[in-house]
This record gives structure tokens, C-alpha cells and sequence, in this order.
């Protein structure tokens, strides 16, 4: 594992922000932590960058101390900040020949700035790049010194799909180089697209960690289907012999064994009540519906 | 490449490209020097006014770099967040130092060299013996201003920097004797003035660079204890973030 979080707490006076995490994130893989804003994403990730002491727990990256070790750590890891961090008079090639000059073997500047599209605006001031363009040179910044690690808070935030696109794409290539990846972010999608390894946190705990497919096969023994007439419920139970409830706005579960014979009952049902379902589903559940059970999230996929 | 090379690199292309960061260091200097040389409104104590002014544009040259230059592009990369992303970097707090250290300096070199090549076309010729106390008082003066600037960058946003930064600088400016000598101020002000750190360095630099003047004991007392006490306060209350 090249993190590993054990019952990390973060305070800020009496504010208990991060509030006894545990997880841990491999080599070669991206994990992410997904969580509503306020959840002790940045305060997580800030502490694993060195700048937040933990009030109690322990964690270790590389097998170093984030805080007491923070010197050697900076040569093998990478970091992005939610954002900020680049002076807007300087310009993209300058930053990244500044941080290259850190390192004893960066990566070619010119190449790292083709990589992140962003050669032709190499000597654009930075206050006049667009915010795509200013996450995809912050994210540059941190993958010149060929970390081991990149930490990468809410690296896709308010960015156009070209942007998000090429951002995945680079996470998929430094996956598949080897290194460890720890992305925050509370953009579902984003974490569908992106995501080995899935944790997920509220109100500064951790609610839920695993693999897309545990997470959502977890669930995998309810029925799920959209319906936006009113439905009878009860009725619906004691036909199908298990119950039934509403979970949001027109989407409804029945809990009990998924099968076929289930799905066979539950359209025959509906037939003869005269409802059409948008969708019904078994197992398999997105993790938007993971999330909203989790969270109590409800509606608001996206809380910005 | 060093680190500490990269740094200082970044930070000479940035301050270059700053033209309200010349003004201060070379454009208000100069102006100061020529204006006050050739235009006769000072009560100075010399025969000629560039005698006075010339060693104490010198000390002005030193406050606009190492407190308003320093502070104001310290507190903005702070609000920018630009230090808390180096120091995730392998920079370290004391390369970090030493760049903004040499790029004052390299500043000051500059600024000396045009002022005093200024002030001898004006017709200043100071006594060469007075250069080595003259270059020690501007080294605590670098010192002090550096810490108060800092001090100030480290704690305040960078806004509030900036106006509080230039209205120091302004009130130094007038009751320094950077133009104006001290013992020409009514005397309450004058007291105050001694104890802030822009009068002792003037009282050094215009004691020393001028023919049959000398520094007064309390100049040197005054400006060791603000270069001592404002780097340390900076050091002690500087917040990155």
C-alpha cells in the first residue's frame, strides 16, 4: 500500500473535521474519495500532503510520517491543490522549468506541456488561461518530478469535458505506469469514470469502501425500478411477497432476491395496474444510488 | 540547475516584469535624488542639497526593496497560494530564503550603482572612508525593513499588504529624513521618528558619505535592534497559508 490512513482525526479548534478515517490506497491504481463538500476531503488529503497535523490516528505514505517526514516526501509525491498555487504573472513554461529545476530527474518540459494539451499556450500568462487550462498545468506541476504517489484534490472541478477528458486520461497513464493515485472529488460521475477503488465519506467518516463493483454489488439483492405514477406500495409488496419502498423521487426498491422470477412478477404487476416503469433494474445498482443511501445525499448529486 | 537557481530565476523574471515593482525601487528613488538635488526647497544641513540627499536616497533605495517590493510580492504569492505549493515542493523553507534573499540583493546592487552614478553627475563626491560603515548600515537596514516587510506579508492578506506596506513607506518616507532631515521636525515627531528604523539608517548613510559629518552612537543601536527584532518576529508570526 503506498498510503495507508488508520483512524486519522483532523480538528480545527472544536470543529472535528475528519473524524477517525481509515483506508488505504495501492500502487498502480486510482483511488477516490468521493464525498458531499464538507465531508474532510481536502483536510484528508491536506494531511497526507504535510500541512495538516492530525489530532490523533496514524498514517504513512511511502511508509513515511506525512508531517514528520515531509521533506523526503516531497521528492515522491505529487500534489495538486483544490486550487491555486501559480502566480497569474507567470507563465506555463516558466512554472514548470521553476518546479523541473527542483528535481533531480523531471520529466522534459516541453513534452510534459504537449502531454496536458497545453504547448500552445506554453507562454500565455496564466491569469488569462481559462480554469481548464490553469488544472491541467497545476496537474503538470505535479507530475514533473515523476512522483510515486500524486495526490490530486477535486482535480475535475469546474472544467470543460475536453479538459475532464484529458485528465482521466493522464490518471489512466499514470495507473498503468505504476503509481499510486488518490483523487478526492464529490462529482459522482466522475468517480464512476475514474475509480479503482471507491471511499467514500460523510460528515468526516468514512460510510462505505470497496471496489466500484463491491460497492454496487453490495446492493445487488435489491430490485430497483422508476415509476412516475403513484404507487401502491403495500399492494406491491404483497404481490411480490417482499417489501417495498420509495427511496426518491419516483425510484422504488423492492428489497429481497433479484431474480428473473422477481423481474417477471414486478412488470406483470405493473401491467395489470396499468404503470409504465422507465427502468427497472437488478443489482448491478449505479453508484449514484450507492451514494444517495449512503449520504442521505437525496437529490443533490453534485453538492457545489 | 540548483533549486535555489531555479528559484531565483522564477523570481528575477517575475520582479522584472513588474513595472510598478521599478517605480518603487529605481523610478521614486531617482526622482527623489535628482528633484531634490537640483531644486533647492530642503532645509538641509550641507553646503549643497545633493550632499544630504544622495546618501539618503541610498537608504530610501533600501526601504522601497527589502519592505515594499519584498512585502507586497511575498503577500500576494501567499494569497495565491503560491507558497503553500512550494513548500509541497523540494524547495525547502531555506532555499526559499536565500532566493528571495539574493533577488533583494541583486535589486539593492542595482539600484546603488544607478543612484550613485546619478549622484556623481550631480556633483556628489563623498569620502571613500565612509562607504564601509555606509554598506553595513544598509546591510542592518536590509535586515530590518526585510523583517517588518515579511512580518507584515506573513500575517495580513495581500491587499491589506499592499496599502498598509505603502503607508508605512509613505510616512518613513516624510518623517525619516529621507527628504526632509529629522532635526527639522517638530520635536515629538522627531522622538518618534529616532525610534523607528528609517531614521537611524539615514543618520548612517548621510553621517558616513559626507565629508566632516559622523554618526551619531544611537543610529547604530537603534537599526542593530530592529534588524535582530523584525526578522526574528517575522520568523516567529509568518503564517504560509
Amino acid at each position: 500500500m503506498v498510503v495507508e490512513v488508520r483512524d486519522l482525526v483532523i480538528r480545527y479548534g472544536d470543529l472535528v473535521a475528519v473524524d477517525g478515517v481509515s483506508f488505504s490506497a495501492r500502487a498502480g491504481a486510482v483511488t477516490v474519495i468521493l464525498g458531499p463538500n464538507g465531508a474532510g476531503k481536502t483536510s484528508t488529503v491536506e494531511h497526507l500532503e504535510g500541512f495538516r497535523p492530525a489530532a490523533a490516528g496514524r498514517s504513512r505514505i511511502l511508509g513515511m510520517d506525512p508531517v514528520l517526514d515531509h521533506r523526503h516526501l516531497v521528492r515522491r509525491v505529487g500534489i495538486m491543490l483544490q486550487e491555486g498555487g501559480i502566480q497569474p504573472a507567470i507563465r506555463p513554461r516558466e512554472v514548470l522549468r521553476q518546479y523541473a529545476g527542483f528535481f533531480d530527474d523531471p520529466l522534459d518540459v516541453d513534452e510534459l506541456l504537449d502531454s496536458v494539451g497545453l504547448a500552445h499556450r506554453s507562454t500565455t500568462t496564466v491569469r488569462r488561461l481559462s480554469g481548464g487550462e490553469r488544472q491541467r498545468l497545476s496537474l503538470a506541476l505535479a507530475l514533473v518530478g515523476r512522483p510515486e504517489v500524486v495526490l490530486l484534490d477535486e482535480p475535475t472541478a469546474g472544467i470543460d469535458l475536453e479538459g475532464r477528458e484529458l485528465i482521466r486520461s493522464t490518471l489512466s497513464d499514470l495507473r498503468r505506469e505504476g503509481t499510486g493515485v488518490l483523487v478526492t472529488t464529490h462529482d459522482l460521475d466522475e468517480a464512476e469514470r475514474i475509480a479503482d477503488h471507491v471511499v467514500v465519506v460523510d460528515g468526516g467518516r468514512v460510510v462505505a469502501e470497496g471496489s466500484l463493483g463491491e460497492l454496487t454489488g453490495e446492493r445487488s439483492t435489491t430490485l430497483w425500478f422508476r415509476c412516475h405514477d403513484p404507487v401502491d406500495l403495500e399492494a406491491l409488496g404483497a404481490a411480490l411477497g417482499a417489501p417495498a419502498r420509495t427511496v426518491g423521487s419516483g425510484t422504488h426498491v423492492v428489497d429481497g432476491p433479484a431474480d428473473p422470477q422477481q423481474i417477471a412478477r414486478l412488470g406483470a404487476w405493473l401491467a395489470e395496474q396499468g404503470l409504465t416503469a422507465t427502468e427497472i433494474r437488478a443489482g448491478g445498482s449505479r453508484l449514484e444510488d450507492v451514494y444517495r443511501d449512503l449520504t442521505g445525499g437525496g437529490n443533490d448529486r453534485s453538492a457545489s | 540547475m540548483s533549486a535555489w537557481a531555479s528559484q531565483l530565476r522564477t523570481e528575477v523574471a517575475l520582479a522584472s516584469r513588474q513595472g510598478e515593482q521599478l517605480l518603487v525601487s529605481l523610478g521614486i528613488p531617482l526622482l527623489v535624488l535628482v528633484f531634490f538635488s537640483l531644486v533647492d526647497v530642503v532645509p538641509v544641513p550641507t553646503e549643497r542639497a545633493v550632499d544630504y540627499v544622495a546618501p539618503a536616497t541610498l537608504a530610501l533605495a533600501v526601504m522601497s526593496t527589502s519592505m515594499v517590493s519584498l512585502g507586497i510580492g511575498t503577500g500576494f504569492e501567499r494569497q495565491y497560494g503560491v507558497l503553500k505549493r512550494l513548500g509541497a515542493s523540494p524547495l525547502g523553507t531555506g532555499r526559499w530564503v536565500a532566493a528571495k534573499t539574493t533577488l533583494v540583493v541583486l535589486t539593492e546592487v542595482v539600484q546603488l550603482a544607478v543612484l550613485t552614478g546619478v549622484a556623481f553627475a550631480l556633483g556628489w563626491r563623498p569620502p571613500m572612508a565612509g562607504w564601509l560603515p555606509a554598506l553595513a548600515g544598509l546591510a542592518l537596514g536590509t535586515l530590518a525593513f526585510a523583517g517588518i516587510g515579511l512580518l507584515i506579508a506573513g500575517t495580513l492578506p495581500g491587499l491589506v499588504t499592499l496599502a498598509v506596506t505603502n503607508g508605512l513607506y509613505l510616512v518613513l518616507l516624510l518623517t525619516g529624513g529621507m527628504i526632509v532631515p529629522v532635526d527639522e521636525l517638530p520635536g515629538p515627531m522627531a522622538a518618534v521618528s529616532r525610534v523607528l528604523p528609517a531614521a537611524p539608517l539615514v543618520e548612517i548613510t548621510t553621517g558616513s558619505l559626507t565629508p566632516d559629518a559622523s554618526v551619531a552612537p544611537w543610529a547604530w543601536i537603534t537599526l542593530t535592534l530592529w534588524a535582530a527584532a523584525a526578522p526574528l518576529a517575522a520568523v516567529r508570526w509568518f503564517r504560509w497559508e
